[in-house]
């Protein structure tokens, strides 16, 4: 049976353009809740992306002597304050724990992280002992996200991020031909950081066999190290506006 | 004019006050007594006379970050405690020595002491999935601590005979000024004593550390010793990958 369609005309001339406009407004919104399957867009980095560089030490606490009485507070300063231009060049957010040579408790490190509500956190080291990088995450146990975290423990809901970071910084070290370790280890301020946290240290570069090809003096290894934690960076900030949402 | 029943009560706290002062005196004289047996009467054994047995010593090694499981005969107290501090005290020998591949100097003195207690009870043990997954083949200790490792034992007694027992190691503050500093280095340290008193008393379960019997915050600024660590989870680099 056959559809009779009627279409009434509106009783005042005045009204008829506001329905039309109502109907455009309706297909425009139709038209963008309908997904373009056809053509992927590539996945945008996040809308803010922090990074937080923890240079280890400073002020009375000297941390390690390295070679040629360089103290470790100095290494570490130096190499966040190299990686925080390269980040920054880079488009990149930090926050930086210090910025000269002062004392920073544990807690006042974990504070300014956990307030800069950061992407990632890098605590960095060095020592004299050993031979190339080291990449630790968090020994706590990976716990559920709750409302109220222990302070000494908070880093245990973020422990898997955590390891997904490591993974990401040993990709990127590994490929700038360096030796790099993976271990897990318990840092006081690092425990208590509500962020994807990696403490870095940096040994000599040293292969067996062969003579020392890096010192921690050595200009360039520096750079090296600090070019291949910046592109970790990167790539850790294309990931995450690919997981957005899903923290932790 | 003293009325009578002040002059009476007057007496009798001059004498109050007299018995008093000779009952602290007595008391005082007890304690020093009993102080001085102590110290007559603590128990001394040279480990030299001790029966050689086999220790089980999980040695670190700074070049390539692993912990390997070394037999070496020693003369071993059967005291628990002596124990712990002798197979340590040679442990740290040969961190000690000129050769070492995880130079630490200090060697055997750098442990005062080593308590054994009941362990507190750990409700959720540190599940597997904490330990690292990474194929890594270089990835071989795991250290996962309890945060909740002050809980109140509810039997110490049958704890003592049975159960798993707590290991507290008391070392020297020259041994903690003069480690060498780094997060690697200070780990393997902590993680081979973890596993060493493990391996050779496997009811120690969990371990603190004191230096000069005091609370330390870290090592040589990086391991953090505030902490109780859970020594069963220490594994070897050879028998990581059986």
């Amino acid at each position: 049976m056959p559809v009779k369609l009627e279409i009434r005309s509106f009783p005042v001339a005045g009204n008829r353009g506001l329905y039309l406009w109502t109907f455009a407004a309706l297909v425009v919104t139709g038209l963008a809740s309908v997904p373009l399957a056809a053509q992927p867009a590539p996945p945008a980095p996040p809308s803010r992306f922090v990074v937080v560089l923890d240079a280890a030490h400073g002020g009375d606490d000297n941390g390690g002597r390295l070679a040629n009485n360089q103290l470790e507070k100095s290494f570490t300063l130096a190499l966040s304050v190299r990686l925080r231009s390269l980040l920054a060049a880079r488009g990149i957010q930090v926050v930086t724990t210090r910025e000269s040579d002062m004392t920073v408790e544990p807690d006042k490190r974990a504070e300014i992280a956990n307030r800069a509500d950061a992407q990632a956190c890098l605590s960095l080291h060095a020592t004299a002992s050993g031979s190339g990088v080291y990449l630790f995450a968090s020994s706590l146990a990976p716990a559920a996200p709750a409302r109220f975290a222990a302070w000494k423990t908070a880093q245990a809901a973020w422990v898997t991020r955590s390891l997904k970071l490591e993974g990401v910084l040993n990709s990127a070290l590994l490929q700038a031909g360096m030796s790099v370790t993976m271990s897990r280890t318990s840092v006081t301020a690092m425990d208590s950081m509500t962020c994807p946290a990696v403490a870095v240290e940096i040994a000599p570069e040293q292969k067996s066999g062969e003579e020392t090809t890096g010192g921690l003096n050595d200009k360039d290894y520096q750079a090296r190290v600090a070019a291949a934690l910046a592109a970790a960076l990167l790539e850790w900030r294309t990931d995450a506006g690919r997981t957005e949402g899903q923290q932790p | 004019m003293i009325p009578r029943h002040q002059t009476i009560l007057f007496a009798l706290l001059l004498v109050a006050s007299l018995a008093m002062g000779a009952a602290l005196w007595h008391l005082r004289e007890r304690a020093h007594q009993r102080l001085l047996a102590g110290q007559d009467s603590a128990p001394t054994s040279a480990p030299a006379v001790a029966p050689a047995d086999q220790a089980v010593l999980l040695v670190a090694n700074d070049g390539d970050g692993s912990i390997l499981t070394q037999l070496h005969s020693l003369p071993l107290p059967a005291d628990p405690g002596a124990r712990a501090r002798a197979v340590l005290g040679k442990l740290l020998d040969l961190y000690a020595a000129p050769d070492a591949a995880h130079p630490v100097p200090g060697g055997a003195s750098s442990v005062l002491q080593v308590f054994l207690l009941p362990a507190p009870e750990i409700a959720g043990a540190v599940p597997a999935a904490a330990k690292p997954t990474i194929a890594d083949s270089r990835v071989v200790v795991n250290l996962s601590r309890d945060s909740r490792a002050n809980t109140p034992v509810s039997s110490p007694q049958d704890a003592q005979q049975s159960g798993p027992l707590l290991a507290v190691v008391n070392l020297t503050s020259s041994f903690a000024a003069n480690h060498p500093s780094g997060i690697e280095t200070e780990m393997l340290t902590v993680l081979s004593i973890c596993g060493t008193l493990h391996a050779n008393l496997p009811r120690v379960t969990q371990v603190r550390f004191l230096v000069d019997g005091q609370q330390r915050a870290t090592l040589a600024g990086h391991a953090d010793l505030t902490r109780t660590y859970l020594a069963g989870n220490v594994v070897p680099s050879d028998r990581a990958h059986p």
